[in-house]
């Protein structure tokens, strides 16, 4: 009797297959978007979790001025650090097994013809420790290097931009006045999640940085590495009680430094993708609001042209519920059918996107099956109304019809 | 007449069926009673507005009696809600209407294996079935076609092979012939009798058209929702 029931349901939607396909069009666009935009969050989350490893999932950032990650930033002078502050935080935090200065200048840099803008950050050996990046060619600084020596070592794509395939290793290049001896290339690490590229810099000595290019020895920013095994907690709490006391910021004053941890940028990251992702659910939600009041509009509309049928099959012995059943059947396998076509186009859609935000492809057989409840539901709800009308006709009248 | 320790098939006692309330009351069956046996072939006749339809409609179980008592084989009927009323009608009953009531694109056989669907048969046992009902019709040949590939007097063979499937106790026809015209009337009308004469099947059929009427053996003469005459034809007689 239900595949009799489901074969007659196939029949009456492959009738009017045009009407069908318009009738779910609600759901297969409500469907399709869920699909897309959870399939292209799954990356996204997964993309920004790989960018953060790359980062250097140890490593903690502390730059002057409150909130600089959020609204407000920039506001009012702030204090930078200085060379001391990084020494104390290795010699008095246990917590802490490497703190290296950076300070960064956007800077034009020249080789033979060829001229390229690009930032430049000084620093030091530790640094490629704390960002976790290795050379693909040439040496770090040495200690003789960081007493001031013009010495640089290129990214990626500064490299591709000066020299093309011509080796830089021992070539001079210009960074503003001074000229310097590249000695190293790093491997490159690609686009970060917030799109820029991660391989255009240069990094140049700390102190040649202070001398030559700023004339200050003012750290704007100190990239720090936890010890293994040390809770971020810990390390964020032990950076942040230093500072306080090296800065004489009162108790009860608020802090005029931030310490950035690696968790807090993927969550921030992460937590942008999700308004993301909820928003457009809403959206695919009211899609599929909409898309069952076609299915019920169209139900009904079906229940009306019927009505001579629903006599006969009343006339002949057919139970109010099992008229019920019919074109609640029919309701719940065309949102269904919906459902799956919406299902293939939202993962055609994924698919495509995530070649072109270049980003992984992760399928969720989670939301696909959650979507096919959904379409289900769908036909429920909202043919339920439809198929009442019909069982409650009287057959007399439905067959006068 | 059987003795009265059987209970007839069908038997009416002061059956009323009223519409509309207060002013606008139509009475459409008033104090309707009679007694139908199995294997009887009886035209029920009258002018438009004389309930006949209506008693049809009674007697098929579509509607339901305002008041008065409906014995079917001994059994109260009149008060069975209307999922009840369906399974008397699925198990007992078989209809044949003016217009023919078949769906359309659904081959005869199809057609005629609907109530068999809902008596819950399994699919070769349905295809049986309606195979024997259409043999019985002489449409064995036109089990594939459509109601449209049809003729007015195939498709009525049809809708009486869909009446005949379920192996009712009584088929009630609503003007099988009414579309019809006389030569096809007629050829429904044999097959009608015969299916009376050589089934024993009980027949209980409206009409306005005296000669098929005169088809069957009894008939009943309705005016303004009462029974005026109930007699027995030429051919009941003969």
């Amino acid at each position: 009797m239900l595949w009799e029931t489901f074969k007659l349901a196939f029949q009456a939607i492959l009738r009017n297959p045009m009407r069908s396909f318009l009738t779910v069009l609600g759901v297969v666009i409500g469907v399709a978007a869920v699909i897309a935009m959870v399939t292209i969050g799954n990356g996204s989350t997964a993309q920004v979790t790989a960018d953060v490893e790359t980062f250097g999932a140890n490593r903690l950032m502390l730059s002057p001025g409150q909130g600089r990650m959020g609204p407000g930033s920039g506001s009012g002078s702030v204090q930078p650090f200085a060379q001391s502050d990084v020494d104390k935080i290795v010699d008095q935090l246990s917590s802490i097994e490497i703190a290296v200065p950076t300070s960064t200048s956007q800077l034009v840099a020249v080789y033979g013809n060829e001229n390229y803008q690009t930032s430049v950050t000084g620093t030091n050996s530790g640094y490629f420790v704390v960002a976790e990046w290795t050379l693909s060619a040439g040496r770090s600084f040495t200690d003789s290097d960081e007493t001031g020596k013009a010495v640089c070592i290129l990214g990626a794509t500064v490299v591709e931009e000066l020299f093309g395939n011509a080796d830089p290793l021992g070539e001079d290049i210009r960074l503003e006045n001074i000229s310097c001896e590249v000695i190293g290339v790093l491997e490159a690490k690609g686009a970060s999640t917030f799109g820029t590229d991660q391989d255009d810099l240069v990094l140049i000595p700390f102190k040649t940085y202070a001398r030559r290019i700023a004339g200050s020895t003012d750290v704007s920013m100190i990239s720090l590495s936890m010890r293994d095994g040390v809770s971020t907690d810990r390390a964020v709490n032990d950076v942040t009680m230093l500072m306080r006391e090296i800065r004489r910021i009162d108790p009860g004053e608020e802090d005029d430094f931030t310490v950035n941890t690696m968790e807090q940028l993927s969550s921030m990251l992460t937590g942008i993708s999700d308004v993301l992702t909820g928003l457009l659910s809403a959206v695919a939600a009211v899609s599929l609001l909409v898309g069952g009041i076609g299915i019920m509009n169209i139900m009904l509309v079906s229940v009306t042209e019927r009505t001579r049928e629903i006599g006969i099959r009343m006339a002949v012995g057919a139970q109010a519920s099992q008229v019920l059943l019919q074109f609640l059947v029919e309701a719940i396998v065309l949102s269904v059918l919906g459902g799956a076509i919406g299902i293939a186009l939202g993962m055609g859609f994924a698919a495509v996107g995530a070649i072109l935000l270049d980003i992984p492809f992760i399928p969720d057989p989670g939301i696909i099956a959650l979507a096919f409840a959904f379409s289900a539901a769908v036909g429920i709800v909202f043919g339920y109304f439809p198929a009442r009308a019909a069982a409650r006709l009287d057959p007399i009248e439905a067959l006068r019809h | 007449m059987p003795s009265d320790a059987q209970p007839p098939l069908i038997e009416l006692r002061d059956i009323t069926r009223v519409y509309g309330i207060g002013e606008a009351e139509v009475h459409a069956l008033d104090g309707v009673t009679l007694r139908i046996e199995t294997g009887e072939f009886v035209a029920i006749m009258g002018p438009s507005g004389s309930g006949k339809s209506t008693a049809l409609n009674v007697l098929g179980c579509l509607d339901r009696p305002t008041s008065g008592a409906y014995n079917f084989h001994g059994t109260d009927v009149a008060n069975l809600n209307r999922d009840q009323r369906a399974l008397l009608r699925r198990n007992y009953l078989g209809f044949v209407f003016q217009g023919y009531n078949l769906l359309p694109r659904m081959s005869a056989m199809q057609n005629v294996e609907l109530p068999l669907i809902y008596k819950g048969m399994s699919r070769s046992d349905r295809v049986e079935r309606a195979r024997v009902a259409l043999e019985k019709v002489g449409l064995a040949g036109r089990a594939n076609h459509d109601p449209s590939e049809l003729s007015g007097g195939q498709q009525q063979r049809v809708a009486i092979a869909r009446a005949l499937a379920g192996d009712p106790q009584v088929v009630l026809a609503d003007e099988p012939t009414g579309n019809l015209d006389t030569k096809l009337s007629i050829e429904i009308m044999e097959l009608l009798q015969k299916l009376n004469r050589d089934e024993g099947l009980t027949i209980i059929m409206v009409t306005h058209e005296r000669e098929m009427a005169e088809y069957a053996r009894r008939l009943i003469w309705m005016v303004d929702g009462k029974v005026e005459s109930d007699r027995l034809t030429v051919k009941g007689a003969a």
